[in-house]
């Protein structure tokens, strides 16, 4: 506010009547920003608009956004199935390599890869997201009550985590994904690793550990400020500072966090399906396909291994590049 | 007179650090009456902070009450539990603390705030909270409350947050309020617009407030009484007026003294207190001040006096007190009032 408008108002204020009832509270002579009636802000536009700004993560955004939708669609689109009966019709069509009616080419049944690999991808997006939510879900409570109550509390879920995060996770999730009746500490059955939700689960149980590490030190940090002791001071209990006051301001970090998880997440279930965990034929995933297409490497089929690796490796792509755009947008002290 | 809504008795606070403890507050007895204004002064690590602390029940560890009692409206509140503590705090007793901006959640719209002050305790329904938090916003001068409600705290002035401190503070029409250095962060220009909102505030609620303050200027202008603390002790106890034209305290008095002054003559210099602050560590075995006392005689050393009642109810913790006489310490300073 300029001075002169300040002597202004300070002008106006003497003038008023005495007794009157503006003079019951004194005038404020600065009010913060002034919005000339415009809505107010808030963080979520000025995120939005610095990653609309970044363009790779922009691209990435589309691309994935694209990918999804025409992962969807396509079934209900194309004539080409996953699983089509083997029809001789079919089987004329087999080792062809791609064309206008079969983009990625067939397989050696005559199957359209498109297909299959768009069916995959569904299938590795879901498990992707799946896991990063779950994971997510586990790691910020963990890392909230350790960060927040201290102590004996956090020495026990930080060592339970340091423990898990010493396993050898490939050798473990392995144990794990093949287990053919999977339970809940015999309480209730868990679904297989072969179905989608089953493998989510296999990638949670090991996925958490580093965002409850990151969420607990951000906590840690958080605590120590002022508007936490007024909290207090207000009556709020642990969980609801935790819940209202901690983790809001922790959003950031979280969710870029967790789009990064997506990616390993994806990586991960590729990783066991192609060391035949996981996803089983006649069900596709990426990894069956490459593990399928393993031998036509340097043949006139090695198309069978190229696209579905080449998906794979654009959506693990995509999705660091949307991390690290909502790193940047998300960042208070970036200057985008 | 009624039953006083505050009174702590002999309250001890202790701090356990490594190189030992750490005296904080040392045996603080004192109360405030319903719709008083209680102010508490003393220079930086005097306790005045940690004696608030104490009352909300929120000291920090390592510190811990080791003596003495807090006592609500005649509950005693030193070993509560914290579920029964938490159902005051914010309730019966509400804290405004220095730094608006940081004692705002900057994720949360300060509408959102102040409604979520009154859901913690009240049975209030989301929309009802909100509309009282609009009011709230308005009895605190805070123009346009519906529009700034809306507001994220960073979009807020200092006063302007500062106001919506209190009006979350009284959310609840507690009995207590503890400003802890309420002003202390905010422009000199809204200084008095601030403190003339949490009077009339503290009227709205019919409350009684502890200030916590360094600042004599704002005593002299807001308090009823006038608690002067040094070395976690209460050195001087005396109603505003009493304290300012006659301090009574040595200590008081070198305070007095020490406060620049408009009519001063030119070349004039300050008022200094010779030495510093005692170690909290290590304090001397009787009167803290007495290394630092124009008056000091060897009584002084031996054991720590006595906060006794002199004239009109007035309380000082100074052997000496009935040979001394009321005037700022100081040279040739003339003994003039300081109320303002």
């Amino acid at each position: 506010m300029s001075r002169d408008l300040r002597m202004r108002e300070a002008q106006s204020a003497e003038g008023l009547a005495p007794g009157s009832a503006a003079l019951l509270l004194p005038e404020p002579s600065d009010v913060g920003v002034e919005t000339g009636g415009r809505p107010i802000r808030s963080q979520w536009r000025f995120v939005l608009r610095r990653f609309l700004r970044h363009r790779v993560a922009l691209i990435a955004a589309l691309f994935l956004i694209g990918f999804a939708v025409f992962a969807v669609v396509w079934p209900h689109v194309s004539s080409n199935g996953v699983n089509p009966p083997i029809t001789r019709a079919l089987s004329a069509h087999a080792r062809e390599g791609p064309s206008w009616s079969h983009p990625f080419g067939t397989d050696q049944l005559g199957r359209d890869q498109f297909a299959r690999v768009l069916d995959a991808t569904k299938k590795s997006l879901v498990i992707g997201f799946g896991a990063a939510a779950l994971s997510t879900l586990v790691g910020v409570i963990v890392g909230g009550l350790a960060g927040y109550y201290r102590g004996w509390i956090d020495a026990l879920l930080m060592r339970f985590t340091d423990l898990l995060l010493v396993l050898p996770t490939l050798a473990v999730l392995l144990i794990i994904a093949t287990n053919p009746n999977p339970s809940f500490f015999g309480l209730f059955d868990l679904p297989p690793a072969t179905e989608v939700g089953g493998m989510i689960l296999v990638l949670a149980v090991l996925g958490w550990m580093p965002m409850a590490r990151i969420v607990r030190g951000e906590v840690l940090s958080l605590r120590e400020r002022e508007y936490v002791d007024a909290a207090r001071a207000a009556g709020a209990s642990g969980p609801r500072i935790i819940l209202r006051h901690l983790l809001p301001n922790a959003i950031g970090v979280i969710i870029v966090f967790a789009t990064l998880e997506v990616g390993l997440a994806i990586l991960e279930e590729a990783t066991l399906s192609f060391l035949g965990a996981g996803i089983q034929l006649p069900d596709v995933s990426l990894g069956n396909m490459i593990t399928t297409a393993e031998d036509t490497v340097g043949t006139h089929l090695a198309y069978l291994i190229y696209f579905p690796g080449l998906v794979l490796f654009l959506l693990v792509l995509t999705v660091n590049f949307i991390g690290d755009g909502l790193r940047d947008a998300l960042d208070p002290k970036s200057i985008r | 007179m009624s039953d006083p809504v505050l009174e702590l008795e002999e309250l001890a606070v202790e701090f356990s650090v490594d190189d030992g403890v750490v005296h904080a507050v040392n045996g603080v007895s004192v109360h405030v009456d319903p719709g008083e204004t209680l102010a508490i002064v003393g220079e930086s690590g005097s306790g005045k902070t940690v004696a608030a602390l104490a009352v909300m029940g929120l000291i920090p560890p390592p510190g811990r009450i080791v003596g003495g009692d807090v006592r609500l409206l005649g509950r005693a509140l030193v070993g509560l539990r914290e579920r029964e503590y938490r159902k005051l705090r914010g309730a019966d007793i509400a804290m405004i603390f220095q730094d608006p901006l940081s004692s705002l959640n900057p994720a949360f719209r300060v509408g959102d705030q102040i409604a979520e002050a009154l859901t913690v305790h009240g049975a209030l329904s989301k929309r009802a909270a909100r509309q009282r938090a609009t009011e709230l916003l308005d009895l605190v001068g805070i123009p346009q409350p519906e529009v700034r409600a809306r507001y994220f705290p960073h979009q807020l002035s200092g006063g302007m947050r500062q106001r919506a401190m209190i009006a979350m503070a009284i959310a609840n029409s507690p009995k207590l309020l503890i400003a802890d250095e309420p002003t202390t962060a905010l422009d000199v220009t809204v200084q008095a617009q601030v403190l003339e909102v949490l009077r009339a505030a503290q009227r709205e609620v019919d409350a009684a407030l502890l200030l916590i303050t360094h600042d004599l200027g704002i005593v002299a202008g807001t308090a009823d009484r006038v608690a002067v603390m040094y070395a976690g002790r209460i050195v001087e106890d005396a109603g505003v007026d009493e304290l300012f034209t006659t301090p009574r305290h040595p200590y008081t008095r070198a305070l007095l003294a020490s406060l620049p002054r408009v009519d001063a003559r030119e070349g004039e210099r300050l008022q200094v207190i010779p030495g510093v602050p005692p170690n909290p560590l290590a304090l001397p075995d009787g009167c803290a001040f007495a290394p630092r006392c124009a008056f000091v005689v060897d009584a002084c050393r031996d054991e720590v006096p006595a906060l006794r009642a002199i004239e009109d109810g007035r309380l000082v913790r100074c052997v000496r007190v009935e040979e001394l006489d009321g005037t700022p310490v100081g040279e040739d300073t003339p003994a003039v009032s300081w109320r303002a």
